[in-house]
């Protein structure tokens, strides 16, 4: 069977993957080596919306709520309850896996269009909020995190993530992390019966699976994830503020999943860094660089309809998880 | 015999269109029962109702001595009621193999078999192939689905419904666009089955009635107007003025 032979590959595409990156530090420059370490947190927040978007085939126009429930639920704790790195960047965790679960309940009675509006109100919502209590939150001013409290002591260890060694090898931990556990859910029975729902969610209920407790899980596994980014951003880049959870901040996932191949494991960081150099560069010498921004993704869209490794995998690589 | 399935007064209307009107129909277990009716009598509303994919408005279903009207289809799924759909409904973009191993991985949840992962996994390599081997796909495992021949396809319903390892096997109009080769191929098939499970077939092919039904039932305008034995129902003048008319309509 095509699928057993391809555990090789796969596994050893994903640890070079993850070396490759580990190793890169080494050899990038220093600007190159700060935007690497920001792709990598951003690329957890893809991978987070992948599960749901591209895996389960939900399309949430509101993903910037979960992305900033982990940036503030770590970032609050951190200034207002002066809670250190650690125990803030659960309660990142916690508030994203509790807002997944209370917005997973309420949105999943709807599909399709309904289901991106409804979630995309939700993340108006919490955007307005985080404006609304700008005592704490500072609105779209937003606050920085000071130095000190993003050190960390752990027994003997000591870890300063202002520095730029330590940050990129944190955010590379947690990338890393974030990879293999989303290749183990798609391989695993669980992600197998997310698929079925995104193909054919009637025909998946009929064979005894029910489709709403899935859809849920996914729901709140992925919030999970994208807070965990928005608590990592938060620590290691120490800034907080309410652009974050801003629409602009939704669509971007679901650009850099589209670009990269929905429904791919490796497709997020790729559209992620792709898209972040392109800005990069074209803003360099124009300030029209929205249009050329907006030329690539046409010119993506029709060469590559399914994403940079979704076409690959279409035309060569069919093992591709 | 005690009866897998009994629906007592079970009726569905659609606005002012009684789709289904105060049913009693009874089956026991290890029968192949037919039923049969002209277009719009009410079978597939019928079958919906019994595995759940709508709700009825009024009366009970009873299966296996439980009352299931209140279950949501999955969990009929779970307690043994497999449906295979009338209008082809499988994974397009999953191959053969893929779309039987949702059926088998969920037989085994149900039946708490083989925990561990690897046995698991063997148990559901040897469930996904027996299954296509008795459908006759085993050499197609590895095509799409939405690239099978339409016979395969319907092949494959029948195989995720098989792989199911369900009490009641509901095949609607299974023979529907086969060819009359692969019809004969499906007389055999449905005669296998019935040795483990008992199966509700919808089929508009009489010779296929005929040939393998114990017993059939006959749906006109959401009631049941006739049940018995083929020879039965072969005779029954109330059956062919359904299906033919009478000389005064023609």
């Amino acid at each position: 069977m095509s699928r057993d032979r391809a555990t090789l590959p796969t596994y050893a595409l994903h640890a070079a993957v993850i070396l490759g990156l580990f190793l890169l530090q080494f050899v990038l420059p220093e600007y190159h080596h700060g935007v690497l370490a920001r792709v990598m947190v951003l690329a957890v927040f893809a991978m987070g919306y992948n599960l749901l978007f591209g895996y389960t085939g939900l399309l949430s126009l509101g993903h910037a709520m979960f992305f900033s429930a982990g940036l503030y639920g770590a970032g609050l704790a951190i200034e207002h309850l002066g809670w250190s790195m650690l125990p803030a960047f659960g309660a990142g965790l916690a508030v994203g896996a509790l807002l997944g679960l209370v917005i997973g309940l309420l949105a999943l009675r709807t599909t399709g269009v309904a289901f991106m509006i409804v979630t995309m109100m939700f993340a108006q919502v919490f955007y307005l909020v985080t404006l609304y209590f700008a005592d704490w939150t500072h609105g779209d001013e937003g606050f920085v995190i000071a130095q000190p409290l993003r050190q960390v002591s752990i027994g003997n260890l000591y870890f300063d993530l202002t520095q730029p060694a330590t940050r990129y090898t944190a955010a590379w931990l947690l990338f890393s992390i974030v990879l293999i556990v989303t290749l183990l859910i798609v391989r695993s029975a669980h992600g197998r019966v997310l698929i079925a729902i995104r193909e054919n969610e009637e025909r998946t209920r009929m064979l005894g699976y029910d489709a709403f407790a899935n859809k849920l899980v996914a729901v709140v596994v992925s919030a999970i994830i994208c807070a965990a980014a928005g608590a990592a951003y938060a620590i290691l880049f120490g800034y907080v503020g309410s652009t974050f959870a801003s629409v602009q901040y939704s669509i971007l996932p679901l650009l850099w999943v589209l670009l990269g191949g929905g429904a791919t494991t490796l497709g997020p960081i790729l559209g992620t860094l792709f898209m972040y150099y392109i800005v990069d560069i074209t803003s360099a010498f124009t300030s029209a660089y929205l249009f050329i921004v907006g030329l690539a993704l046409i010119l993506l869209v029709l060469f590559f309809p399914k994403g940079v490794l979704g076409t690959i995998r279409d035309r060569w690589l069919g093992w591709l998880p | 015999m005690t009866p897998l399935l009994t629906t007592t007064k079970l009726s569905r209307s659609f606005g002012g269109l009684h789709a289904v009107r105060d049913v009693d129909f009874q089956v026991v277990p290890g029968e192949i029962r037919a039923i049969i009716g002209p277009n719009g009598a009410g079978k597939t509303t019928f079958v919906s109702l019994v595995c759940g994919r709508i709700e009825p408005s009024g009366g009970a279903i009873v299966f296996d001595g439980d009352d299931i009207t209140g279950l949501p289809a999955f969990q009929r799924v779970r307690r043994g009621i497999a449906y295979t759909f009338q209008i082809t409904s499988i994974f397009a973009n999953l191959t053969a193999y893929e779309n039987v191993a949702l059926s088998v991985q969920r037989a085994l949840i149900d039946r708490h078999q083989d925990r561990a992962p690897q046995k698991r996994a063997t148990a559901l390599h040897r469930g996904v192939l027996e299954a296509l081997e008795r459908t006759g796909l085993a050499d197609r495992r590895n095509v799409l689905a939405g690239n099978l021949s339409y016979g395969h396809q319907r092949l494959l319903e029948v195989a995720m419904g098989l792989a199911l390892k369900p009490r009641l096997l509901i095949l609607d109009e299974p023979t529907q666009g086969l060819s009359d080769g692969e019809i004969d191929g499906f007389v055999a098939l449905v005669r296998g089955i019935a040795d483990e499970t008992t199966i509700l077939l919808i089929e508009h092919n009489m010779q296929v009635v005929m040939a393998v039904a114990d017993r059939i039932t006959v749906f006109n305008a959401g009631r049941i107007l006739a049940e018995g034995g083929p020879e039965e129902i072969r005779a029954n003048a109330d059956v062919q003025h359904a299906y033919l008319g009478t000389p005064a309509d023609a």
